[in-house]
């Protein structure tokens, strides 16, 4: 019983560690977003400089804006295409269906720079070529998968015998859809929002590989900073980005639960 | 069975396609062909659009067998891949255990969601935030100087670790997840059988624990090494000049050589290899499943 007590002691001890681990740079980077020396020299001296000049970086609230307008525009595009196709890969037995599934694999796990580079290469060669446009074709794609998958996984835990229900009182395929299924599901459709704002909002390597200079968004705007030199600024965007996106998580996982609890 | 099944499976069919078709046309337009189109273009000399005369060749790919350096950056990024995967392997399994064994109710939900939060905000961002921990004259220097009798410099930035750590950061919370869901799905009870039965707690590790949660550690392993073999912000940024590697290479024909028709080689290359690696992966995966 001791051992068990001390192993369990020692197994706290350790997740303190690793978040730890995981935060410290975050919060270091957050506290020197306030710090007067632009060289993060100590000691510590409060400022709001760098957030008040943010306000005149024009090609930062610029690209933030793109970030903003492609985020939402993808949003809104995912969670309508992505909970037809959902309920469609629910709802009916076809031949091919397996692949169809097996489809939006590829998309999640073939690594960003490949689908990045791939994308630039055919929407040069088609005449799209690069910009806001194709950065909106491009994220939705991505974000796409992953919403089909999070409205798939709501709807398993549905009962079809609730639609068929309401079809025996009369409601036509469209009311069913809308009255019955629609609210059920809502939650995995929430969560699905969510996630495809996340993956818009917080993509780089897509992003930078159909940017161009007049055209990109804040991800793609912070690297250039970055690889020019670091500027507190770029501390006071990133912890801003930081705070929205980890606000937004939470916010999914009041919607949809990740870790299966049992 | 078969007949009326083939009939519904047909009228299924018109049925779906109005409400597939849009999310998979999407998905072909800017996916799909893309992809289909890189491998068409890493058979050409030069771009056709370009204006200027095109053939096909298979230069492209005796440029990658022939000079050393495209193969030995893909080794080094193999490696990177392999250790970033391993230490999270070691610093991830053991947490997961915690959370799933160890951790219960509210405080089990909250550090789980605490574990994965970071890992969906911005990567690009949490590597920057890395860089002011470990230059010289960083946090981490000023702190070990601060406790340390005497005088050390911490300068990681800009080098092979600190890639290491900065990649460790941000993957390991995906190690953390896909075996958290393993391990929590293991029953106590056979845990105890095997306690009861005499085995030590190593034993019961070896025997029992490890074989049942190896498809989440498997699942982790691919979703790692997949992208970290591919990455190229990461190491530019935490490697300066150290952190060529093949995606920094790829990187370098589409926005700085301009020499498309090899960067789709080489993209190509990493996608086969990829594809090799998700295949030896999937057995594993489909017996949990």
């Amino acid at each position: 019983m001791m051992t068990t007590r001390i192993l369990e002691g020692l197994g706290r001890f350790y997740i303190g560690l690793l978040l730890a681990f995981l935060y410290l740079p975050i919060i270091i980077m957050a506290l020197m977003s306030f710090n007067v020396s632009p060289f993060y020299q100590l000691p510590f001296e409060w400022t709001t400089e760098w957030y008040a000049s943010l306000w005149h970086n024009d090609q930062l609230i610029a690209a933030t804006w793109n970030s903003l307008e492609i985020a939402i525009v993808t949003t809104i595009i995912c969670v309508v295409l992505g909970s037809a196709a959902s309920l469609a890969l629910y709802r009916y037995e076809f031949r091919g269906k397996k692949l169809l599934q097996a489809l939006l694999f590829p998309p999640i796990a073939i690594p960003w720079l490949i689908t990045g580079t791939a994308m630039l290469i055919f929407f040069f060669g088609v005449g799209i070529g690069r910009g806001l446009f194709a950065i909106l074709l491009g994220h939705v794609a991505l974000a796409l998968p992953y919403v089909i998958v999070v409205v798939s996984a709501r709807l398993q835990t549905f009962a079809p015998e609730l639609e068929e229900a309401a079809r025996s009182l009369g409601a036509n395929q469209w009311q069913v859809t809308m009255r019955v299924t629609l609210p059920w599901i809502m939650p995995g459709v929430i969560a699905g929002g969510l996630f495809a704002f996340a993956v818009s909002f917080d993509q780089f390597v897509v992003s930078y590989f159909l940017a161009t200079p007049g055209q990109t968004t804040l991800p793609v705007e912070i690297y250039a900073a970055i690889r020019k030199g670091f500027t507190p600024e770029i501390n006071a965007v990133s912890t801003i980005i930081i705070v929205v996106s980890m606000a937004l998580m939470l916010l999914t996982a009041r919607f949809f639960k990740f870790g299966g609890e049992k | 069975m078969a007949v009326p099944g083939a009939t519904a499976s047909r009228s299924g069919l018109r049925s779906a396609l109005p409400l597939l078709a849009p999310a998979y046309l999407w998905l072909t337009v800017a996916i799909f062909l893309p992809l289909s189109a890189m491998v068409f273009f890493s058979f050409m000399t030069d771009l056709p659009l370009s204006g200027k005369p095109w053939a096909f060749t298979l230069g492209n790919y005796a440029a990658f067998f022939s000079q050393s350096l495209y193969l030995t950056l893909l080794l080094a990024s193999l490696r990177l891949g392999l250790e970033v995967t391993l230490w999270c392997v070691v610093i991830g399994y053991p947490a997961a255990y915690v959370l799933a064994k160890v951790l219960k109710g509210r405080s089990r939900e909250a550090i789980f969601l605490l574990v994965i939060l970071p890992f969906w905000s911005n990567g690009l961002v949490r590597i920057f935030s890395w860089a002011m921990v470990l230059r010289e004259g960083g946090i981490l220097d000023t702190a070990l100087n601060a406790v340390l009798p005497f005088k050390i410099n911490i300068d990681l930035m800009y080098s092979y670790p600190a890639v290491i750590i900065g990649l460790v950061h941000s993957y390991v919370p995906y190690m953390v997840l896909t075996c958290y869901l393993t391990l929590q799905a293991i029953d106590d009870s056979l845990i105890e059988a095997g306690r009861s039965l005499g085995a030590s707690r190593l034993q019961v590790l070896k025997r029992v624990i490890i074989p049942l949660s190896l498809p989440g550690l498997v699942a982790g392993a691919a979703l790692i090494f997949v992208p970290v073999v591919g990455s190229f912000m990461e190491p530019r940024i935490l490697g300066g000049r150290t952190g060529t590697f093949y995606g920094t290479v790829i990187e370098d024909q589409f926005v700085a050589v301009f020499n498309w028709p090899l960067g789709a080689a080489l993209s190509f290359i990493l996608l086969a290899v990829v594809l090799v690696i998700l295949a030896v992966a999937a057995p594993v995966l489909r017996r949990a499943a």
